[in-house]
C-alpha cells in the first residue's frame, strides 16, 4: 500500500517503501506560464528530522513547500505524509506561511489567529470551549506572546507576527511542521524564541522542515538541508549535503562559502 | 405622513416592504463583510450588472410562453441564471488570459450591461412590454410592489443570512489566510465560490427594491463603515448587517412617503450618511481622532526635542518649540530656562541615556524594541531594572531627580 512502483528502464517494477519519511516528494514539477519554477523534484524528509531548504531567490523553495501542500497545483507529482496521501494526513501537517503573505490590518485578534488552528476541531457553528481557549494560550505562551492575546493584529512587529503565525500551526497538534521563511526579517529575539520552539518539536519527535535564507545559521539551527536550485542539488545530513560544492551548484559563482562554519569539507 | 412611513403606519404593503427592506440592507451588509475581507468588492459589481440581460430574456420567455412576464420568481431566476454566466466568463478571463481580475470584471460588466439594455428597449416597443416596468429593475422602485413580492425579498435576505452563519469561519480563514486555509485541507475555490454564490442570492433578492446599478452600494458600504468601528471580524460583519439594515429601512420609509424617489437611491444615500458618520468620529479609526492623534504626538515631538535642547544647551530654531515650551513655564521670554525646566530637561536627558545603554544590553531587547523615542523608560521598566540600566551609565555623579 505504502509503496510506489516506478517503471524502471528494464521493464521490472521499482518498489519503494515511503512510509519511514515524515514527507515523500516525487518527481514534483511545478511551471507557471511554461516555464518549470521546480523540475522533477524528489525529496524525503526522515521523521524527525529537522530540514533547510535552501537555494537563491526564485529557485522554487516556498513552492516547493506549497505544491507539497497542495496550495499550488503542481504540473505532476507524487507526495506521501507518513505514507499516507496528503488528503488522509492533513490534521499530521502543520504550515507557516509567508508572514507578508497576509494583510495584517484584517479585523481580528492575536488569540483568533491561533484558535483559526483549531477550526478543524471545532466545526462550523460550535463555540471554542474553555479547554481549547486554554490550549490557544498555551501556544502563545510557548512562542511568548501570551501578554498580546486580545490585541488587534496590527499593532504587531514583523517578529511577533511570525510568533503568532507559529502559535497557530502548533495548536495543530501536528507531527510535521512546514515552514515558509520564518526567519525573514524578523528581530534577534524573535528569532532565538522560534528556534527554540522548532528544537523543542524535534526533540519531542517532530519533524521541522524549513525555507531558510540564512546559510550562515544553517548548521547551528538544522541537521539536514535540501538544496534546490529548480532541481534538486542535494538533500541529507550536513556533512554530506551541506557541501561547497552542491552551494556552488545552487549559488553560482556569486557565492563565498568560505565564511560558513560547518560546511563540509566533501570533495 | 413621513413620520407614519418609519412607525410603519402606511399600510400592510408598505409596512411589509419596509421590512422586506431592512432585511435585504441586513443580508447584504452581512454577505458583502465577507466580499469586502477578500478585497474583491469590485466582483459584485459584474455580478449586478450582469443580471440585466437574464432579467430581460427572462420577461421575454414568460411572455412567449403565454404568462405574465412580470412574475418576479421568474424574473429573479433569470438573472441569476445571466448572472452566474458573467461571473463564469469573469473567471475564465481571468485565468486563461494574462487579463487581471479589474479588466476582466469592467469588460463583462460593460458587455452584460448593454446587451440587457439593447433588450430593455426591444421590450419598450412590445404590447406586452409597456406596462412592464422592467425599468425599475434599473434603480429600484416599491411603490405598487406586491404582497407575495415583498415576502419572496424578505425569505431570500433571511435565508442569505442563515447561509453566512454557517460559512462565516471558512469564509474568515479564507479572506485572512487563503494558503493556511488550503494547507489544512480547506477547498478555498469552493468557499470563494460559495461567496460569491451568496453575494448573488443577495443581489437577485435585491433587484426590485435596490436596483442593479446601485445594490453594490449596499453590499460595500455597510461593512466599509462597520470596519471603523471594530477590529473583530464577526463584529464587523454584525455591525455591517446592522447598518445595511438601517439603511435599507430608512430608504424604504422615504421612499414610501415619496413614491416618485427611486428607492434604491434612497437607501443608498442613508447607508451612505451612516458611512460619512463612522468615517469623521470613529474613535479609533475616523479622521478626527486620527488628525488628533497627529497633533498630539508632534506636540510631544516638539517637547522631547526642546527639553533635550535645553539640557544640551543647544539653541531651539523652532517657534512651535519655543511657545510651547514658554506655555508650560520651562523657557522664560527671553530664552533662558526656568528651573523648572532645567529639571524636566535633565530628566529627559536621563532617560535618552538610559535608553541608549539599553539598547546595547542583549537582556534589554524586548524592551528595545518598543523605543520610539517618547516614552519614558521608568513606564516600562521596574526600578531594579532602572538601576541596572543606571550602572551602565558613563555618569560621573548623582542624578538630578
Amino acid at each position: 500500500m505504502n509503496a510506489v512502483s516506478l517503471a524502471a528502464t528494464s521493464g521490472t517494477h521499482v518498489t519503494e517503501d515511503l512510509s519511514k519519511y515524515a514527507m515523500a516528494v516525487r518527481g514534483l514539477t511545478v511551471s507557471y506560464g511554461g516555464k518549470p519554477v521546480v523540475f522533477s523534484v524528489d525529496m524525503s524528509i526522515p521523521t524527525g528530522s529537522m530540514t533547510a531548504i535552501i537555494g537563491p531567490n526564485g529557485a522554487g523553495k516556498s513552492t516547493t513547500l506549497k505544491a507539497a501542500l497542495g496550495i499550488l497545483k503542481p504540473l505532476s507529482g507524487h507526495v506521501t505524509i507518513f505514507g499516507q496521501p496528503l488528503d488522509q494526513a492533513r490534521q499530521r501537517v502543520s504550515y507557516v506561511p509567508q508572514r507578508a503573505s497576509v494583510d495584517w490590518d484584517f479585523p481580528t485578534r492575536v488569540i483568533d489567529v491561533v484558535l483559526m488552528g483549531l477550526y478543524r476541531q471545532v466545526g462550523l457553528l460550535k463555540r471554542f470551549s474553555p479547554a481549547l481557549r486554554a490550549k490557544a494560550l498555551d501556544c502563545l505562551t510557548r512562542v511568548g506572546m501570551e501578554e498580546f492575546a486580545t490585541r488587534q493584529i496590527g499593532q504587531l512587529s514583523g517578529g511577533q507576527q511570525q510568533r503568532v503565525f507559529l502559535a497557530r500551526a502548533l495548536a495543530q497538534d501536528a507531527d510535521l511542521y512546514l515552514l515558509d521563511e520564518p526567519f525573514a526579517g524578523v528581530d534577534a529575539a524573535t528569532e532565538r524564541a522560534i528556534i527554540a520552539v522548532l528544537k523543542d518539536l524535534q526533540a519531542r519527535g517532530k519533524t521541522v522542515v524549513a525555507v531558510h535564507h540564512d546559510l550562515a545559521t544553517v548548521p547551528a539551527y538544522f541537521d539536514r538541508v535540501f538544496i534546490i536550485n529548480t532541481r534538486a542539488i542535494a538533500e541529507g545530513p550536513l556533512d554530506t549535503a551541506f557541501t561547497d560544492r552542491a552551494l556552488q551548484e545552487a549559488y553560482g559563482g556569486r557565492l563565498s562559502t568560505n565564511h560558513i562554519e560547518g560546511l563540509a569539507q566533501v570533495s | 405622513m413621513l413620520l407614519d412611513a418609519f412607525t410603519l403606519g402606511l399600510g400592510y404593503n408598505a409596512t411589509l416592504v419596509t421590512l422586506g427592506s431592512a432585511l435585504l440592507g441586513g443580508a447584504a451588509g452581512v454577505c458583502g463583510t465577507f466580499l469586502f475581507l477578500r478585497k474583491r468588492a469590485l466582483v459584485s459589481d459584474a455580478i449586478s450588472h450582469a443580471t440585466l440581460p437574464g432579467v430581460a430574456l427572462a420577461f421575454l420567455v414568460m411572455v412567449a410562453l403565454g404568462g405574465d412576464g412580470r412574475n418576479l420568481i421568474g424574473l429573479m431566476a433569470g438573472s441569476a441564471l445571466s448572472a452566474v454566466l458573467g461571473l463564469w466568463l469573469v473567471q475564465k478571463l481571468t485565468r486563461h488570459t494574462r487579463l487581471a481580475e479589474d479588466a476582466a470584471i469592467g469588460a463583462i460588466l460593460s458587455v452584460f450591461f448593454g446587451f440587457g439594455i439593447v433588450l430593455l428597449t426591444v421590450i419598450q416597443t412590445m404590447e406586452a412590454g409597456k406596462q412592464a416596468g422592467l425599468e425599475s429593475f434599473l434603480l429600484g422602485a416599491t411603490a405598487g410592489m406586491l404582497k407575495s413580492e415583498a415576502l419572496t425579498i424578505a425569505i431570500g435576505g433571511a435565508m442569505s443570512l442563515l447561509a453566512v452563519l454557517l460559512l462565516r469561519r471558512p469564509m474568515t480563514m479564507v479572506a485572512f489566510d487563503p494558503e493556511y486555509a488550503s494547507a489544512t485541507g480547506m477547498n478555498v475555490s469552493r468557499i470563494d465560490m460559495l461567496t460569491m454564490m451568496l453575494v448573488m442570492a443577495v443581489t437577485v433578492v435585491g433587484l426590485k427594491i435596490v436596483g442593479l446599478i446601485l445594490i453594490v452600494a449596499l453590499l460595500i458600504i455597510p461593512p466599509v463603515a462597520a470596519r471603523f468601528w471594530s477590529d473583530n471580524s464577526d463584529t464587523v460583519a454584525l455591525l455591517s448587517g446592522a447598518i445595511g439594515a438601517v439603511a435599507g429601512y430608512t430608504g424604504a420609509a422615504l421612499s414610501a412617503s415619496a413614491p416618485s424617489m427611486p428607492t434604491g437611491a434612497l437607501i443608498v444615500l442613508s447607508a451612505a450618511l451612516l458611512f460619512t458618520f463612522s468615517l469623521i468620529l470613529s474613535p479609533r479609526r475616523g479622521l478626527v481622532a486620527a488628525a488628533l492623534r497627529q497633533l498630539k504626538y508632534r506636540d510631544q515631538v516638539h517637547m522631547r526635542q526642546g527639553l533635550l535642547a535645553i539640557a544640551l544647551q543647544q539653541p531651539i530654531y523652532e517657534r512651535l518649540t519655543l511657545n510651547m515650551l514658554g506655555k508650560q513655564g520651562l523657557l522664560r521670554a527671553d530664552g533662558v530656562p526656568t528651573d523648572l525646566g532645567r529639571a524636566r530637561a535633565a530628566k529627559a536627558l536621563l532617560d535618552e541615556e538610559r535608553w541608549r545603554a539599553l539598547r546595547t544590553l542583549p537582556q534589554f531587547e524586548a524592551a528595545a524594541a518598543r523605543y520610539d523615542g517618547l516614552t519614558d523608560l521608568e513606564q516600562i521598566l521596574t526600578p531594579d531594572q532602572l538601576t541596572e540600566i543606571d550602572a551602565h551609565l558613563n555618569r560621573p555623579h548623582g542624578v538630578p531627580a
